[in-house]
């Protein structure tokens, strides 16, 4: 992105905030009324969309939840494009390119990131397989000797068994 | 003067700990009885001298001494006395002071209720306890003192952030702490009984009620952070997934499956091996957890020292503890013989699938949370890892988990008869079943979680009463209920608390209705079945804010049922503000109501929420903490008080 697009971009945020300017000074609080679009079913993929979005200067909020004047600012660039027509996948791929995946709270499944998203059910697979062979193996097992202890040992494990 | 002696107790404690951490392990290796004898009295001696220390800080807080550069930069001469007092662990070094006196309080009360316990394995229980010990003090006096002074001492403190200033937050370290540090005890047990060498049922005894403890701790310590963070944060999540919360999420997940395996162990002499692994892991995931907080590498609303000294200070800790005994574990796990024999349909079996499916959930919580961390050091790639990946990851294997719980648990103990279950049960899976399908016509065409999520809670809840009900045979005599153990009233209240929170949380994220707008004054409207109107807005001040407070009436059916005083607060001397929501809570709603900023065009920013089955998350929380205190009173533990009577044969134990 060129530092000029960047400038541009800023400008035209700023003359949409002044339009829709309302609001009074103060910490701005997630989603607020003068930032919803008209068009319920538009506002509603809005709303779908911020919530898989990352404000990127909080600490792990979401667009639609958190009171960051950023997140206000991805939230309204997330309408302008739906409002221009964009389709969700557009929007996100917008977004993607000027901020990077850090932006997106869902993990691509691309390069590496399938051992992420697979780790968990492989490892399933895994504890699935060896409880089966140990479950299997203690079935099938003899009993083993109380070998192990001396008679006061034994006297005194019975003890505190009995609790 | 008070905190000069706070000062000089930490730093005896310090050298008692260093004694208690070698003379017990010596005398336990050489059977001398005097070395291991010594374990005792310095457990007892270091928590006295923590406690001390601890007092002095906390006398620093509630005098608002100045001079302390702590105080200082967490406390304000006018902030309420709670808040003062919450402050000594509201910042990273009293926290840590905190958390040594939990590991001091946990290793004397293994001292004084371990009377029972081989003499070698009590010393060197006390003696690794110790060493963990060791490790902490010299991190907080090297690197965290939380006693420095200031030269030249300030008129008035910074103010603690606002947002620590509350109720639910105030004791939500504490506990957490407890649950977080009990499991140091389980640590040591399980590293003892491995130099030892020998595990038997009796570990299994001994070491189950720390678990117990510590998870119900656990428990409530994460469920007051998330009730916490639902009504302070001002939109009402619960859950988040953010780093710090899943570094006390892995530790319960892990204790849970200890807990439970541990019961194989106590009643079957199985499973020894596994579960001394778990015993490791979960101390050591609390200590991941205390790394997260601290070191800064993940960023995360809560971390409060992003120190890379110290962040390296505590992976050193983490590495030797959790390196050290992994190795003492593969060396000497072998010596451990599995014991009992048992068909695949079992109780113990059900166990083990009990023990996968928390140890795997717990593994895909793990690799979420570091793999932001993972992605940007191997592959150049900055990304996140949100809410949206572990609801989808995670989810699953809770699912699964519900799903067989109420089977698991009715099995009996060897061999157990699917058949003979499944009828028992025939009526719980109807009325689950049931409440799927009425809830999937109510709500048509909106997403499945809610019907599954109900349907599964009602399957727990309804499993866990036949479950209790099974107990009392054909013989329909009621009044045997009253008689049952403690512990299996504790496994079914815990398992039936499972359901509830369940349910909660699938109602909450399926049917919560919301509504933004611009209020006017006196000027009603609809969210819902509730008619809402803002009728004043006042501007108030308290102890040390100022505060815009909305007045608002909830109707329903024309009738007034709640009004509420949702409020914004300014703290000044924080710079901060923060949003109070004002909550009406009912069994099966919430409303929820936050007022924002005024409008130069007149009316204020006013969000108003249904959530539906908010509370039933809490409460099931709160159910499974009781389950858990029911079962750590049952007769069996107080080991002390009822060995020498004769507990009479009975059928299956709880857990």
């Amino acid at each position: 992105m060129t530092g000029l697009g960047m400038l541009r971009k800023l400008a035209m945020l700023l003359a949409l905030v002044l339009a829709l300017g309302t609001v009074l000074p103060g910490p701005v609080l997630a989603v607020q009324p003068d930032e919803m679009l008209d068009d319920p079913a538009l506002e509603a993929r809005a709303r779908e969309l911020s919530k898989g979005l990352r404000c990127l200067v909080c600490q792990n909020e979401n667009i639609d939840d958190s009171n960051a004047s950023l997140a206000r600012d991805l939230r309204l660039m997330v309408r302008e494009r739906l409002v221009a027509g964009d389709s969700d996948e557009e929007v996100v791929a917008f977004l993607v390119d000027r901020y990077g995946e850090f932006v997106l709270l869902q993990p691509t499944t691309g390069g590496w990131n399938w051992l992420l998203w697979a780790a968990g059910p492989l490892l399933f697979v895994l504890a699935v397989v060896t409880g089966g062979i140990y479950i299997r193996n203690r079935s099938r097992a003899a009993p083993a000797t109380e070998a192990g202890l001396t008679p006061e040992e034994k006297a005194r494990l019975e003890e505190i068994l009995r609790g | 003067m008070i905190t000069e002696l706070g000062h000089f107790a930490l730093i005896l404690a310090f050298l008692v700990a260093c004694v208690q951490a070698v003379v017990p392990m010596v005398g336990a290796q050489k059977r001398w009885p005097g070395w291991m004898a010594v374990a005792e009295p310095a457990a007892t001696a270091q928590f006295l001298l923590v406690l001390l220390s601890f007092a002095a800080l906390t006398h620093a807080f509630v005098t608002s001494d100045f001079s302390l550069r702590l105080v200082v930069m967490n406390s304000h001469s006018a902030k309420p006395m709670l808040y003062k007092i919450s402050g000594v662990w509201g910042n990273h070094e009293g926290s840590m002071l905190l958390w040594v006196l939990i590991l001091a309080l946990f290793g004397a009360m293994a001292a004084w209720f371990g009377g029972n316990l081989p003499p070698s394995l009590r010393a060197r229980v006390l003696g690794i306890q110790a060493m963990v010990g060791v490790a902490f003090y010299a991190f907080i006096l090297f690197t965290s003192n939380p006693f420095l002074r200031l030269a030249v001492p300030p008129f008035d403190g910074q103010d603690l952030n606002p947002l620590l200033q509350d109720p639910g937050l105030a004791f939500h370290p504490p506990f957490l702490y407890l649950g977080y540090v009990g499991l140091s005890i389980c640590f040591s047990f399980a590293a003892a009984a491995l130099i030892e060498g020998r595990v038997d049922a009796a570990w299994g005894r001994w070491v189950r009620p720390w678990t117990l403890l510590s998870w119900v701790f656990l428990t409530i310590g994460i469920a007051l952070g998330s009730w916490w963070a639902y009504y302070e944060l001002g939109w009402g999540g619960f859950w988040f997934w953010d780093p710090v919360e899943n570094a006390s999420f892995m530790p319960w997940l892990l204790a849970a499956a200890l807990l439970h395996s541990a019961i194989v162990v106590e009643k079957r002499e199985a499973l020894k091996s596994w579960t001394m692994l778990l015993a490791i892991l979960a101390f050591s995931f609390s200590l991941i957890g205390t790394f997260i907080v601290r070191s800064g590498v993940l960023t995360s609303v809560h971390a409060f020292a992003t120190d890379p000294e110290r962040g390296v200070f505590i992976l050193a800790i983490l590495v030797i503890f959790t390196g050290g005994s992994l190795t003492l574990y593969a060396a000497r796990a072998g010596v451990m013989q599995a014991k009992g024999v048992f068909g695949v349909v079992s109780r113990e079996s059900a166990l083990v699938a009990n023990n996968i499916l928390l140890a795997v959930a717990c593994f895909v919580v793990f690799v979420g949370t570091l793999w932001p961390l993972v992605a940007e050091m191997l592959f150049q790639r900055k990304l996140s890892v949100g809410a949206p990946f572990f609801n989808m990851a995670f989810t699953p294997f809770m699912v699964l988990l519900g799903l067989l719980l109420p089977i698991g648990s009715m099995l009996s103990w060897k061999r157990g008869k699917l058949g003979v279950i499944f009828r028992r049960l025939v009526p719980a899976m109807l009325l689950a079943l049931a409440v799927a399908g009425l809830f999937w016509t109510i709500q048509t065409g909106r997403s499945l979680m809610g019907p599954i999520g109900l349907a599964l809670g009602t399957w727990l809840v309804a499993g866990s009463v036949t479950d209790i009900l099974s107990r009392i045979g054909q013989s329909r005599d009621y009044r045997r209920l009253l008689r049952l153990p403690r512990a299996d009233w504790g496994k079914a209240v815990a398992h039936a608390g499972l359901g509830v929170c369940m349910a909660g949380i699938a109602g909450l994220m399926a049917w919560q209705q919301e509504d933004i707008r611009v209020a006017q004054l006196g000027e009603p409207f609809t969210v819902g079945a509730y008619e809402i109107e803002l009728q004043d807005v006042q501007r108030v001040q308290g102890p040390n804010y100022f505060s815009t407070m909305g007045e608002v009436a909830v109707r329903e059916d024309g009738r007034e049922i709640a009004h509420l005083y949702p409020e914004k607060r300014d703290y000044p001397v924080a710079k901060m503000p923060t949003t109070e929501a004002a909550i009406d809570y009912r069994f099966l709603r919430d409303v929820y109501v936050v007022i924002g900023d005024q409008q130069t065009a007149g009316g204020w920013t006013m969000r108003v929420y249904i959530k539906p089955l908010a509370n039933w998350i809490w409460g099931g929380a709160i159910l499974m903490a009781l389950g858990g205190l029911l079962s750590l009173s049952d007769r069996r533990f107080r080991v002390a008080a009822g060995a020498r009577k004769t507990v009479p044969a009975r059928g299956v134990p709880a857990e």
